[in-house]
């Protein structure tokens, strides 16, 4: 702790305002009304609210298109995680070497951080244009099966999963390719000299020792195709078709300002929060723990 | 001495097995190589398409070369979109929200480090609770603040709303804390006020954490998505990333691919050129925000 050094009554307050005036007026606030309005309903008319109590909550557990939106949220944060890292950490071991350059590549690998999820969705749907897109006509000589994002859900959600994968994956193969870098290969040495082959060593070694950046890539990860990916669904499948993509976000946002049920939106903007909080917690837990080392 | 002597041993043990090291970098490369190119594709057939004419954009094997209507689909995307107002729109977003959040995490950090005063512990916590309060948890009732002061289709609202950040004011916080007493005491035995120090010490000492938040919050507010989405109703307020979408063909329209791929580039070249310019803060502001 930092002695306090500069004696004066009110220049501190003065310098916390504005953040204190914005935290409460665009967070606190609403997040508190969120909490009054997931208690109400919209009457008819729209003129007036009335108190439903838990209903909305009541209504959100038994409402089937609510927890397929769950489900679809659940798997598609899941996939896009768990594929994408698994993929970057496989190349990066195989590419994990002394060689030059190595800034250069991560150079080459960090630009696509840069791109809106909802333009990368854009590239993607043309990649995957059932008439004139290049995936499709390549498909076409192994099977005789048409992928046509309009109609099969499935398609559509192979879609988004891949331009997700594809925002993030350079980034985490610079992480994973920056940790790998960080071990010492002494130790990897000592273990080939007992006599342990690569694939046990990559497992009882590399693996744990890597465990800190798989930590961090992950929560990034989650939270990125949990909330960040509103734009890639609004952009590119609507939700559609159906509401085969209709994530969570995507509902509540939809719900909220499309389809004006304030109230059933407030109770799914709960639901959220409370997810957030479950995630912010098991991450400082883990944190705290430092993973392993 | 020992030196010397250990020299010609490792040199022997890097001789004795030179095949097995080049072999080892080759796959590296390789694979690397590999990894460059199959990101970089969909982005180069992209390009690709915003080149082509309408008849080549349809044409079934697909040509995976420029051609010749770049000007054209180019000048098109931008007449039709308003590309220019939403190009501005975005600008003084990204701009506003980077700056912002920057000045204002700032004074935050340096209130909370370098003054001692009733209720800080209350004022950290409620900074830090931002953390679990992003956008989608308070979709409805945001939007109704904002619509109470009337900032709705406002610069006002696309802007000031964002610019609280626990993120940067953790960084400052952090940063501030490894800078020496030594300093502050001296500034104040040469009769220095606290902002005169801050101004002249310790912003210039911070150029490097502002210019590596900078990148981050820079991409942060030009891609944002729901946030203007909910915020402005007009085509004249739409932020560049929104706006486009309404040059993706559906399925009843013209297949003008082309048209709304030139379109993509122009959108997504502003963020990408910031991360590649500098680089070297974007990796620096990657490790520390998420922290």
């Amino acid at each position: 702790m930092k002695r306090s050094v500069f004696p004066n009554r009110w220049l501190p307050y003065a310098l916390v305002a504005p953040q204190i005036v914005i935290t409460l007026l665009f967070f606190f606030w609403p997040a508190f009304d969120s909490l009054r309005l997931s208690l109400y309903r919209a009457s008819p008319f729209g003129d007036r609210l009335i108190y439903v109590g838990l209903g909305n909550f009541r209504r959100l557990f038994q409402d089937d298109a609510y927890l397929r939106s769950m489900t679809t949220s659940f798997v598609f944060s899941a996939v896009v995680t768990l594929v994408g890292l698994a993929l970057a950490l496989l190349l990066a071991s195989l590419a994990n070497a002394k060689i030059r350059g190595l800034t250069v590549y991560r150079s080459l690998l960090l630009w696509p951080y840069g791109i809106a999820p909802a333009i990368a969705g854009i590239i993607w749907l043309f990649v995957f244009h059932p008439s004139y897109g290049i995936l499709p006509w390549l498909l076409s000589f192994v099977t005789a099966y048409r992928f046509n994002w309009f109609l099969e859900g499935w398609v559509a959600m192979m879609l988004l999963i891949v331009a997700a994968i594809w925002k993030q994956f350079g980034y985490n193969l610079a992480f994973y390719l920056a940790g790998l870098q960080a071990i010492e290969t002494a130790v990897l040495e000592a273990a080939s000299v007992d006599g342990a082959g690569p694939i046990r060593r990559f497992f009882a070694i590399t693996f744990p020792l890597l465990s800190p950046v798989t930590f961090f890539l992950f929560t990034l990860n989650m939270t990125f195709s949990f909330f960040d990916t509103f734009g890639l669904v609004h952009a590119v499948t609507q939700g559609g078709p159906g509401d085969a993509t209709s994530i969570l976000v995507y509902r509540a946002w939809k719900d909220g300002f499309e389809g004006l049920q304030l109230g059933y939106s407030a109770a799914q903007s709960v639901v959220l929060m409370a997810l957030v909080i479950v995630l912010t917690a098991v991450q400082f837990r883990f944190a705290e723990k430092k993973v392993t080392y | 001495m020992a030196r010397t002597l250990a020299q010609p041993a490792t040199l022997a043990a890097a001789h004795a097995r030179p095949r097995k090291r080049d072999w080892h970098a080759l796959t590296a490369h390789a694979i690397l190589l590999a990894s460059v190119a199959l990101l970089a594709f969909p982005l180069y057939y992209a390009f690709v398409i915003s080149t082509q004419t309408l008849s080549e954009v349809t044409t079934i094997p697909p040509k995976p070369w420029p051609s010749t209507a770049i000007i054209a689909n180019y000048a098109e995307a931008w007449q039709r979109a308003h590309m220019a107002r939403m190009l501005l729109n975005s600008a003084i977003v990204a701009l506003g929200v980077a700056l912002g959040k920057i000045v204002i995490s700032m004074l935050s950090a340096f209130a909370i480090v370098y003054f001692d005063f009733r209720g800080k512990h209350v004022v950290f916590w409620m900074i830090f609770i931002t953390l679990m309060l992003p956008v989608p948890v308070r979709i409805v009732s945001t939007y109704q603040v904002v619509s109470v002061l009337g900032w709705v289709n406002t610069y006002w609202g696309l802007t000031v709303p964002l610019m609280a950040s626990a993120t940067g004011t953790f960084l400052f916080r952090q940063f501030f804390r490894t800078i020496p007493d030594s300093l502050a005491e001296a500034a104040q035995l040469d009769g220095a006020g606290p902002m005169r120090f801050l101004w002249t010490i310790l912003l210039p000492l911070s150029k490097a954490n502002i210019a590596a938040l900078f990148v981050i919050l820079f991409v942060y507010g030009w891609n944002d998505y729901l946030w203007p989405l909910m915020i402005t109703n007009t085509p004249d307020m739409r932020t560049a990333v929104i706006g486009i979408e309404t040059l993706v063909p559906r399925t009843s329209q013209l297949p003008e691919w082309n048209v709304a791929m030139a379109a993509a580039m122009m959108v997504l070249l502003p963020p990408v050129a910031v991360i590649v310019a500098m680089q070297r803060w974007f990796v620096k502001g990657l490790i520390e925000t998420e922290k």
